[in-house]
């Protein structure tokens, strides 16, 4: 083989780039450099994936490429190029009215209370909408590991990971009832107490890792 | 934490990538190659690294492939992975995975599934950190990586690869398109174990393991004399990745293997984890890792 200078790549410093996001073409000529996470958030004003450590240690800015997580920090946006990216304002659902019906994971994460100061949670309920679908019943364990790669700096896993056992949950079921609902909606009917064996698990989850949070945010069961 | 500016090269082809980053190193610029960038990304936007030019090789779909050989006249028995390949891949690859089990049982332990569905094998091996789970296994397995540059294409043994520290023996206007991973022997078994503070995170230490029937056993064990081979490859504890032939010393027993690995490594201090504490993880795990292998003995069936 010999150099073929015909063949050489040309230098590119500035580049129109042409992603799917959400479901939208969107455009924008930037700086190679630029990365998807900026790209995103300065050119395309998307400013629900967060950006914290710019190194792809804390996982805030996780999306979905091509439906896979993909840390948008540590990808140029040159190289997402003619791909599609999800953002966390792409997942929930679109109804005729104009509203939008929040996704299984988002609305576990108001169940659950599993955000506090919300820096983590795009790139938390994004990551484990992906998870979620690679695994769509982890145990209580797979869960802590689907998470293992974000940061939480309010440490607010534990109710996180029982956001993922809840979304699991509604995936299956997009009705069912909180663990307390029955207890708090009608103290009367026994029965109705564990609200059903799923819930039931959710609550016996959280017991089992120790101080359970859901005792704190879901008011005491006992 | 941005990035330093660079100019940026989007070839289609090999030839296309290797004649740019031939131009460019023959024009005196400092050139990288990115290929899944979960290792290099970090590096520019930290800006311990400021190339003029990086070659950006997503675009070239002929990398992108994980191959099985049954082994024949012209290719041994193993896994080709190419440049483009990403962990994801190689982890989900279930033939590759029956041939050269080592692969999956380490994948699993690099990073977290967001890095390495971005990550690619080949690069890791590039980025050469001896704390990588890949560099510890193309060793262990005697595997190889190939480099293709305008000057020609050269096989280079991973003994020969690893040269230090983040260090390859990879040229400037090389680039590595492809790692071998030769099947897992007959017989044999294998395993990967490491210590991380959180699943995903680096190894505080590792060992990967291959046991497999010594020249005079036929694999079944009768007893506890029948003779096995044992290799074991180190990651965290030595500057390049290291291998050591611990047969003689399993056949001592445990503790004489434990003693062997420990006096052969040369872990270092950090934050987290002291060199002592390292020396000691490393002995207890190089026994974990060989009585895995033999457990798994018999039932990877192997190629």
């Amino acid at each position: 083989m010999t150099s073929d200078l015909s063949i050489v790549a040309p230098a590119q410093t500035r580049r129109t780039v042409t992603v799917t996001v959400n479901g939208v073409r969107r455009s924008a000529e930037v700086e190679v450099r630029r990365t998807l996470s900026d790209f995103l958030r300065h050119d395309l004003a998307l400013t629900g994936t967060h950006v914290g450590c710019e190194h792809g240690v804390c996982g805030a800015c996780t999306v979905l490429l091509d439906g896979l997580p993909v840390r948008s920090c540590l990808l140029f946006a040159i190289t997402a190029h003619g791909h599609t990216v999800t953002t966390v304002e792409g997942l929930g659902e679109l109804r005729p009215d104009g509203s939008v019906r929040v996704s299984p994971v988002q609305q576990a994460f108001r169940d659950c209370h599993a955000l506090q100061c919300g820096f983590c949670t795009p790139g938390m309920i994004t990551t484990i909408t992906a998870g979620l679908a690679a695994n769509p019943h982890p145990t209580p364990q797979q869960a802590v590991d689907m998470i293992s790669g974000n940061l939480c700096r309010c440490t607010g896993y534990q109710n996180i990971v029982e956001a993922v056992l809840r979304a699991a949950e509604l995936m299956e079921d997009p009705d069912a009832p909180l663990p307390d609902e029955g207890f708090t909606d009608d103290p009367g009917e026994t029965d109705r107490v564990g609200a059903g064996s799923a819930a039931g698990d959710v609550a016996g989850v959280g017991s089992a890792g120790g101080v359970s949070a859901a005792r704190h945010t879901r008011g005491d069961r006992g | 934490m941005k990035p330093a500016p660079f100019a940026w090269h989007g070839p289609t082809s090999v030839a296309s990538a290797v004649a740019t980053l031939a131009e460019l190193v023959a024009g005196g610029a400092h050139a990288k190659v990115l290929a899944g960038g979960q290792s290099l990304v970090p590096v520019l936007a930290m800006r311990l690294a400021e190339p003029d030019h990086l070659v950006d090789i997503n675009g070239i779909a002929e990398l992108d492939y994980v191959r099985v050989s049954a082994g024949g006249d012209h290719a041994p028995a193993g896994v080709t992975v190419g440049a483009l390949a990403r962990h994801t891949t190689v982890l989900q690859h279930v033939e590759a995975n029956r041939v050269q089990p080592l692969l999956g049982q380490a994948l699993n332990l690099v990073a977290h599934a967001t890095i390495r569905n971005r990550g690619t094998t080949v690069g890791s091996l590039a980025h050469a950190d001896p704390s990588g789970e890949m560099t510890a296994v193309l060793a262990l397995t005697s595997g190889s990586v190939t480099a293709v540059s305008v000057r020609g294409e050269r096989v280079i043994p991973a003994a020969e690869f690893f040269v230090g520290p983040l260090e390859s023996s990879l040229a400037e206007d090389e680039l590595a398109v492809s790692a071998f991973f030769p099947a897992a022997p007959a017989g044999s078994g294998t395993a990967f174990v490491e210590m991380a503070r959180r699943h995903g995170d680096y190894a505080l230490a590792g060992v990967g393991a291959i046991v497999a029937p010594g020249a005079a056993g036929d694999g079944s064990v009768g007893g506890a004399a029948a003779p096995v081979t044992v290799r074991c490859g180190f990651l965290s504890v030595s500057e390049t990745p290291l291998v050591l032939d611990l047969t003689q010393a399993w056949a001592a027993g445990p503790d004489a293997t434990m003693a062997a690995a420990r006096a052969a490594i040369d872990p270092g201090d950090d934050i987290h984890a002291t060199a002592e504490y390292r020396r000691h993880l490393a002995g207890v795990l190089t026994v974990r890792a060989i009585r895995q292998a033999l457990d798994a003995m018999g039932t990877e069936a192997a190629a």
